[in-house]
């Protein structure tokens, strides 16, 4: 026997795979375009891990947005074509159905110690090829570029050396290859 | 204790631990869960509106004339859009309010769902703040937040959207040991070294004036009472903006009346040439500044605000006080008693010799007429006829508004419940029906314009249905008056679409409705017909026919300063007062 109908709108559909994608948007920088990009995602309920912009184009005023984001299939499609249909939006790219782009993101760390610590801290951030940008006799500011993997890699053995404070830019990505978008 | 119940129970018994008696609502799809569970108890009585605008001014209303938090049931898409411009209206005149939208279910969000609209993106901006529920367990939190946040601080609207599954949903509901919020806590004592120095300031003064506004009604009737007794102590002059009405009674002689673009010429020449000028409450909006270069260039300038961006924010001031009035006026009487500091008896005896000369001035004078019913006349045998009873008045938006401001004497705060910062035509009736359900045995008027009237017209069958006897009392000029009168004076008196035609037939509109009509064209009958509309035990629609052409002075041009006022006996051409940069101003 059926349920009672308790509501008109159609059940949840079942769970799909959820794929992690890197969109590159190109945008009229003029005001109040971020707000739509960022009001379009939290009204639609879209998920932003990552969403970097900048004015790349200075003479025509454009710039580009890079958005990462995960979701269905459906809901990625979907995720492009409403940013496709925002009126100051130029191109939108799906990076990650293009093959494999490049991803890049900076990182400004903040560790405080001395001693044992301090030595280690040092040594690591070598390893793993930071600049040191500030020193003092307690404390060090290490700037390190990667893919987010590496940088969250670099962010796990700073906070055993004494990490306190992390600025990080969000994702820069572009395709392989010689086109350009 | 904890209890498993479905989202929809939560969002009553949540109302029903804040002690909410009442909300205004109005059903549809995305709500039925929760109207399933307000038809299950009879702690929350809902009171169906006509209208979602309705249903937000009503509760605008009911919480501005009792202190209590407003509450508001709509569903989604077109039941959240009609809400917009009473919660944008709100927000403008910091009342304190919950509204509850239907949500689609969370998995259609974002798919152009069956009335679905992005209620937490349109309202953004005109929500003090705003929930979409994502999940159960957040809900209760949220509903009891919600709350604290419409009523603490300054206060304002909170609209929690809740999607469909998440009303069907169970969980567990407790009720919260307290319902702050994890970061927001709002300043509420003031600092006591700037407080000390205000009073010292206070003190000093040779020309002071008070200018206190919505604020200290927001702050509770102590904060009125606390300033009467600090203006008591000074002797020194009040005066207050629109939203302020009541918190100084207007029968005492330090009242100046109120100020701003149709204030009193005292008010306004007293806030020109004042030395010190003691803001209590009010965020020095553009009607009450006019050209802010000329804003009383002379005076330092105390403000006590609990919102630290209205401080600074317009004009620039000396001592800057955030901190919730009432407080902050304590600590005022309390310093000025125990220090009893010696005021400069003859500079203020001087100061308030220029008043009176200004008060001379008889700035509210108006040419009456035996056969016309002047609209000011209107409103002072209203007033006289009421005053010795328990009377609320609601306004629409436009001259019949100012004139009640002007003519109409408030002695109590919350007596008065207009649309002030965002002008909402339209206002009126829905606050009246909200004032009437929060105070059952008092007399509540809605001085209304004619055109305003019709905007809310629906809300009639509203207080018919529940027996809500509020008194619409119409200055019917036939003209959208306020727009004439700038039509006179900015744009060569061509009324461009400012005339009221095909109106309908009021007392057999109120009829329709099932009410009392009464129309008064003679100023002989004036007084006869108020009697009678305020003796019928239900509501009425009084017509009152009022002189078609009479411009609301006394006025400030735009583009002016508080000393080049319009008065009432102005003899000139009208069309020539403001020049092209007023125009642009307005
Ligand atoms: C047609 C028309 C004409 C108008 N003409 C005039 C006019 O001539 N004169 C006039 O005065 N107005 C006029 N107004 C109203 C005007 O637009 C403003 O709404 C009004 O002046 C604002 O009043 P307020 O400064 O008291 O501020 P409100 O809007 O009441 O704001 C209250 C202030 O107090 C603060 N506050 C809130 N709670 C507390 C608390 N507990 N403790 C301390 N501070 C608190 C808030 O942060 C805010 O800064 C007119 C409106 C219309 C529609
Ligand atoms: C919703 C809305 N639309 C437009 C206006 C602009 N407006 C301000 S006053 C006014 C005329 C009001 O006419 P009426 O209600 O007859 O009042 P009167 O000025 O004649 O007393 C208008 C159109 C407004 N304040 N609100
Ligand atoms: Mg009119």
């Amino acid at each position: 026997m059926n349920m009672p109908m308790k509501s008109h709108y159609s059940d949840a559909p079942k769970a799909q795979p959820q794929a992690r994608h890197t969109l590159s948007v190109l945008v009229d920088n003029e005001p109040g375009v971020l707000a739509r990009i960022a009001g379009l995602f939290s009204g639609r309920g879209y998920n932003i891990e990552s969403l970097t912009v900048s004015e790349t184009e200075h003479e025509k005023h454009v710039s580009r947005i890079t958005i990462v984001t995960t979701g269905t299939g459906q809901v990625i499609d979907q995720i492009k074509a409403q940013l496709d249909r925002l009126v100051p939006v130029h191109r939108v790219v799906d990076l990650t159905i293009q093959g494999e782009a490049i991803e890049r993101e900076l990182a400004l760390v903040k560790v405080v110690g001395t001693g044992e610590s301090r030595v280690e801290a040092m040594r690591l951030a070598g390893a793993f090829g930071a600049r040191t940008l500030d020193a003092t006799l307690t404390s060090f500011v290490f700037e390190v570029t990667g893919t987010t993997d590496e940088i969250e890699r670099f962010l796990r053995v700073m906070s055993v050396v004494g990490l306190v404070e992390v600025s990080r830019t969000g994702i820069a990505a572009m395709a392989r290859g010689a086109e350009a978008l | 204790m904890t209890r498993q119940m479905t989202g929809a129970e939560m969002v009553v018994q949540a109302m029903q631990d804040q002690g909410v008696e009442h909300i205004f609502g109005y059903p549809g799809g995305a709500v039925l869960p929760i109207y399933d569970a307000l038809f299950q108890q009879d702690k929350v009585k809902h009171v169906l509106v006509r209208h979602e605008q309705g249903a937000v001014h009503a509760a605008e209303g009911y919480a501005r004339s009792s202190g209590k938090v407003g509450c508001v049931l709509v569903t989604s898409g077109p039941g959240a859009t009609n809400a917009v411009t009473g919660l944008t209206d709100a927000m403008l005149d910091s009342i304190p309010l919950v509204c509850i939208t239907g949500q689609v279910p969370t998995h259609l969000i974002g798919s152009d769902a069956f009335q679905e609209c992005d209620t937490v993106g349109i309202t953004r901006h005109c929500t003090k703040h705003n929930y979409l529920v994502r999940s159960i367990e957040d809900l209760p939190r949220i509903l009891h937040e919600a709350f604290y946040v419409a009523s603490n601080g300054r206060p304002g609207p909170v609209v929690i959207d809740i999607p469909k599954d998440v009303q069907f949903a169970k969980g567990s509901y407790a009720r919260p040991m307290s319902n702050q919020h994890k970061t927001y806590r709002p300043q509420i004592k003031g600092d006591m070294g700037k407080i000390q120095a205000a009073v010292d300031l206070i003190a000093s003064a040779k020309r002071p004036v008070f200018y206190t506004g919505g604020g200290v009604v927001n702050s509770g009737p102590e904060a009125s009472a606390l300033l009467r007794e600090l203006v008591r102590l000074t002797g020194y002059p009040i005066t207050s903006t629109l939203m302020g009405l009541g918190s100084y009674p207007a029968s005492d002689s330090q009242w100046l009346g109120m100020l701003g673009m149709h204030g009193t010429y005292e008010a306004n020449l007293a806030m020109h040439d004042c030395d010190v000028m003691i803001c209590i409450g009010a965020r020095f909006d553009d009607r009450i500044t006019g050209r802010l270069d000329a804003f009383s260039p002379k005076s330092k300038k105390i403000h006590v605000d609990i919102d630290p961006s209205s401080i600074n924010k317009n004009v620039r001031v000396d001592i800057g006080i955030v901190g919730d009035c009432g407080h902050v006026l304590e600590d005022m009487v309390r310093l000025w008693r125990a220090q009893a500091p010696q005021v400069d008896k003859a500079a203020l005896g001087e100061w308030w010799k220029r008043i009176d000369g200004w008060r001379a001035r008889n700035c509210l004078g108006y040419r009456n007429d035996s056969k016309v019913i002047k609209p000011q006349y209107a409103i002072q045998r209203l007033y006289e006829l009421t005053k010795d009873r328990d009377v609320y008045v609601t306004t629409e938006v436009g001259q019949h508004q100012m004139w009640a401001a002007q003519y109409f004497k408030f002695e109590e705060p919350n007596r008065w419940m207009t649309s002030g910062g965002l002008g909402t035509m339209g206002y009126g009736l829905p606050a009246a029906v909200g004032t009437q359900m929060a105070h059952p045995g008092a007399l509540v008027i809605d001085i209304a314009g004619e055109a305003s009237i019709l905007m809310n017209m629906q809300e009639m069958s509203t207080a018919l249905q529940y027996r809500l006897p509020v008194k619409i009392f119409i200055l019917n000029n036939e003209y959208m008056g306020m727009v004439r009168q700038w039509q006179e004076l900015l744009h060569g008196g061509r009324y461009s679409e400012s005339y009221s035609a095909a109106l309908p037939d009021f007392v057999k509109l109120a009829e329709a409705y099932g009410g009392h009509g009464i129309r008064c064209s003679d100023p002989a009958e004036l007084d006869h017909a108020i009697l009678e509309m305020i003796d019928t035990p239900k509501p009425v629609i009084f017509d009152c026919i009022v002189a078609k052409e009479e411009n609301c002075f006394p006025m400030i041009p735009s583009g002016k300063a508080h000393n080049e006022m319009i008065l009432p006996d102005f003899e000139g051409k009208t069309g020539d007062i403001i020049d092209a940069k007023g125009r642009e101003l307005v």
